[in-house]
């Protein structure tokens, strides 16, 4: 990734701007982030564009097949409650979570990478240490105990599914990092006399945007899968609220004879992740052109 | 031969490494479980405090917590997980026994699909830059990645189990009943080892080393298949420790989907039960599970990338 101040040329372009061009000529890509755009603003759109509300039972109405003319456009569910409004309710909880835990390893990861490749040494030894042991941990195990042990609440899945998710943040910063600690702009503002945290705040982190950037869209998705995951064992968010995980988990009980509840959730789950994941591609893509084979 | 000794090195540092992160898996369980509010004989009501008690005397639950993590840990050393506190008269390490050969089978079928299917279709993706062949394998391996694995098993099973017939819907009676929960695992695994696959060989295809290959006299086909196989699969291999874990994982949804008679199933119903000690037994089981595995993957990513060797 190319870093410094080198773009003084006139007239030239700066690594964000020829990597938008880029992204732009990628259609899968583009058409991704507009789809997640129209996505992310239904659902927090949702509550005032949906006429039903997502808990509002009607139990007279019971299970119903989709159609305009009724007003349910995704139909309802055995409860007779809306499923559009259920959809966006519980995709606007998953976004959630795939943002808020996202955000959690960001800031864990970022700190520890950055901290470790640039102290090096004994420091870095002993923190990628730790981050090797955490490795080797069963964590998915241990977030689905967590959960059965202190109950469904939603911030410690935030912080549970986050705390999972930075160690290869962690490695990936600690990487880049290491490959920074030795450029002349460092060296610089050692000289100028910036102490440790500020040049990683000032000049390490800044420097990292372009990885991090990639690396947070490819992992929202991955968090949403584990948050579903969850949600569909039942462990996840808590009635009356939900997920569309739990969505899916009910939908697919009921799939012979009422098709939709497990259709238009299971739709949206996997269109979102879709988008996450070619966005993620298109981006890497584009801010490294040489790395079309960094895998995953 | 020359090569034991390293290997014995090797393997015998490793294994000792491991203790602690064991000691750690182990510990963190135990604990997470015991500070928790609640007990597993919180779901009977009407337990008079002195039978209670008994109870709890019995399975050694007024002892120090300290003196109980020693005698758990003693017993895990052993190999023993203690009684389950829902399957009255049973040990945790019965129940494993008698449910993981399931849980093996199915896991390993999934991950040779895993293996063969993604490295195939990663190695014809790369081959073709740019193809149509290679855009659809890769769109392919997009949607293994993006669709989860309970949202494909049940439109799987509406799909082939309650329309066309061919399959059965669960259980686990006869080949047939593997055929679709081995798919669904295997699939997003296959998809994450194509990617890796198809980028890794991308990368050697334009190495020196393999344009010597070919300016000496070898055919594409040759060349690839003598000397860009072993360097395309070093990532592959080492992404089969975590491709473990997560078919573990994996295994616990979809044995539920399909009813399978597996540990994973086991865990599902322990946490609810609040089974603690099977619950424990399960995840002590399945990292020691990870830890092995990804001792296997590290051996074999020795033996086969000669720049570890030098080394040594």
């Amino acid at each position: 990734m190319n870093g410094g101040g080198e773009n003084i040329t006139v007239g030239g372009r700066s690594l964000w701007q020829s990597a938008g061009e880029r992204l732009r000529r990628n259609k899968a890509a583009t058409f991704s982030l507009w789809l997640l755009i129209l996505f992310v603003v239904l659902v927090v759109a949702g509550p005032w564009l949906a006429q039903h509300d997502y808990t509002q039972t009607n139990l007279s109405l019971g299970s119903t097949a989709p159609s305009l003319a009724g007003g349910h456009w995704f139909g309802t569910d055995a409860l007779g409650r809306d499923v559009l409004a259920r959809t966006l309710a519980g995709g606007r909880i998953s976004l959630l979570v795939g943002l808020v835990a996202t955000l959690v390893s960001l800031l864990i990861g970022v700190f520890w990478g950055a901290v470790a490749g640039y102290c090096g040494g004994r420091v870095d030894a002993l923190m990628m240490r730790f981050v090797d042991l955490l490795y080797a941990m069963p964590f998915m195990f241990f977030v689905i105990l967590l959960m059965v042990v202190f109950g469904r609440n939603i911030l410690l899945i935030f912080a549970a599914i986050g705390a999972m998710n930075w160690l290869d943040m962690a490695r990936i910063v600690r990487g880049q990092t290491i490959s920074l600690r030795h450029r002349e702009f460092i060296l610089a503002a050692t000289l100028m006399g910036a102490g440790t945290l500020t040049i990683i705040a000032r000049h390490v982190i800044p420097n990292l945007l372009g990885v991090v950037v990639v690396y947070v869209t490819l992992t929202i998705p991955q968090v949403m899968l584990v948050e579903s995951f969850l949600s569909y064992l039942g462990l996840g968010v808590q009635e009356p609220l939900t997920s569309t995980g739990a969505l899916v988990n009910q939908g697919a009980l009921e799939m012979e004879t009422a098709p939709w509840l497990l259709v238009f959730p299971a739709l949206f789950l996997a269109g979102t992740l879709f988008c996450f994941n070619f966005i993620g591609d298109g981006l890497r893509d584009a801010l490294d052109p040489k790395s079309d084979e960094d895998g995953r | 031969m020359s090569w034991i000794e390293p290997v014995f090195t090797f393997t015998l540092k490793r294994l000792l490494s491991a203790v602690p992160t064991l000691l750690l898996v182990v510990a963190a369980t135990f604990f997470l479980i015991r500070i928790a509010p609640g007990g597993p004989f919180d779901s009977e009501r009407n337990l008079a405090p002195d039978i209670r008690a008994n109870i709890e005397r019995s399975y050694h639950l007024d002892e120090p917590l300290l003196q109980q993590f020693g005698r758990y840990l003693g017993g895990v050393a052993r190999g023993d997980f203690g009684p389950s506190y829902h399957y009255r008269d049973r040990d945790v390490s019965d129940l494993i026994a008698e449910s993981f050969p399931v849980s093996f089978k199915l896991g390993m079928t999934a991950f040779f699909l895993a293996l063969l299917g993604g490295v195939t279709a990663g190695v014809l993706a790369a081959l073709r830059r740019n193809s149509f062949r290679d855009h659809a394998l890769m769109s392919l391996a997009m949607s293994g990645i993006s669709i989860p694995n309970f949202v494909l098993a049940p439109l799987l099973v509406l799909l082939f189990a309650v329309h066309l017939q061919w399959l059965p819907a669960g259980g686990w009676r006869g080949l047939g009943s593997v055929v679709l929960p081995a798919f669904t695992l295997a699939l997003p695994q296959a998809a994450y080892i194509a990617r890796l696959t198809r980028a890794s060989l991308l990368d050697i295809l334009g190495s020196d080393f393999l344009r010597t290959a070919r300016a000496k006299g070898l055919s594409r086909s040759q060349a690839v298949w003598r000397h860009a196989m072993k360097p395309t699969l070093l990532p592959v291999i080492s992404y089969l420790g975590p491709a473990t874990a997560a078919l573990l994982t994996g295994s616990v949804v979809i044995e539920q989907i399909f009813q399978i008679p597996g540990l994973g199933r086991y865990f599902v119903t322990g946490a609810l039960n609040r089974d603690y000690t099977l619950v424990m037994g399960v995840v002590i089981f399945y990292g020691s599970l990870i830890i092995f595995m990804n001792l296997l993957v590290d051996l074999l990513y020795a033996w086969l990338d000669p720049r570890t060797h030098r080394k040594q």
